[in-house]
């Protein structure tokens, strides 16, 4: 019964979905955090998704979705002069990780609706599974 | 077709097709955060109409041979009314709706189908 595939393709995206918002958390969790060096400091994460094709159901024109890889923000940390602060350089500077904090929490309300969408959907299929089996009753 | 089968109608089909929507538009509200995803649903009236001729699909002999499914014909892709940077072509809204009115007319079939099934039940009881 081809009701049941909604169960796994949308099962693939709250995987996907609870993976971004995990990097999420990481993210926020980090703001603020210092370093003596740009090399040493935290830098956001992020999830890159990407379809997942598989043959069986490719046929029927339906395909989940996958978090391909989880990639390093290119912000370059900030460079900031404190010298008196334990974690300074030799020359006074420290490095803070270059979280936005806003941008984060737009992120995780976006991921938090996706997530809903597929969980709406899943209880609208089971539902319809339910009355489904009760045919004729 | 026997003359139950008959009574059924054109429900057991579109019930079958319902089906398939699901998974359908399940899988572009899955993708819709996904780069480059196209959204899909299928022309149901052509579909259906393609189940109720009973176009068997092409036999598959050969390895290199592509199975084609009658329903992998009726796939189409949607037009976007927003295009976005990124090329997916998923909104969100107007998949819940199509989500929605699937489920609407799949119970309409459901219904159908219960109807037939007590009538049925009915004159073999001979109530």
């Amino acid at each position: 019964m081809s009701l049941f595939n909604v169960f796994e393709i949308s099962g693939t995206a709250l995987t996907a979905q609870s993976v971004r918002l995990n990097t999420i958390a990481s993210n926020l969790a980090n703001a603020g955090v210092v370093g003596s060096s740009p090399d040493e400091v935290y830098r956001a994460r992020y999830p890159v998704f990407s379809t997942a094709l598989d043959a069986a159901r490719a046929d029927r024109g339906t395909a989940g979705v996958r978090v391909e890889e989880i990639v390093e923000s290119t912000v370059e940390p900030r460079k900031e002069y404190v010298p008196g602060h334990p974690m300074a350089d030799e020359e006074g500077y420290i490095y803070r990780a270059s979280i936005n904090s806003v941008e984060e929490m737009a992120n995780m309300i976006s991921a938090s609706r996706s997530y809903q969408s597929s969980v709406e959907a899943m209880n609208t299929t089971k539902q319809l599974i339910m009355r489904t089996l009760s045919m004729g009753s | 077709m026997n003359m139950i089968d008959k009574a059924f109608g054109v429900a057991p089909q579109a019930l079958v097709l319902r089906a398939q929507r699901f998974e359908l538009i399940s899988a572009n509200i899955a993708n819709a955060d996904t780069p480059g995803y196209k959204a899909r649903d299928i022309d149901f009236a052509d579909a259906l109409s393609r189940a109720r001729e009973g176009a068997a699909p092409a036999r598959v002999t050969h390895p290199a041979h592509i199975a084609t499914s009658d329903l992998r014909q009726a796939v189409l892709y949607r037009t976007p009314a927003q295009a976005t940077l990124d090329g997916n072509t998923v909104e969100t809204e107007q998949e819940h709706a199509a989500f929605m009115d699937n489920a609407i007319r799949y119970q309409a079939s459901l219904n159908f189908l219960n109807g037939r099934i007590k009538s049925i039940l009915g004159a073999l009881r001979g109530e």
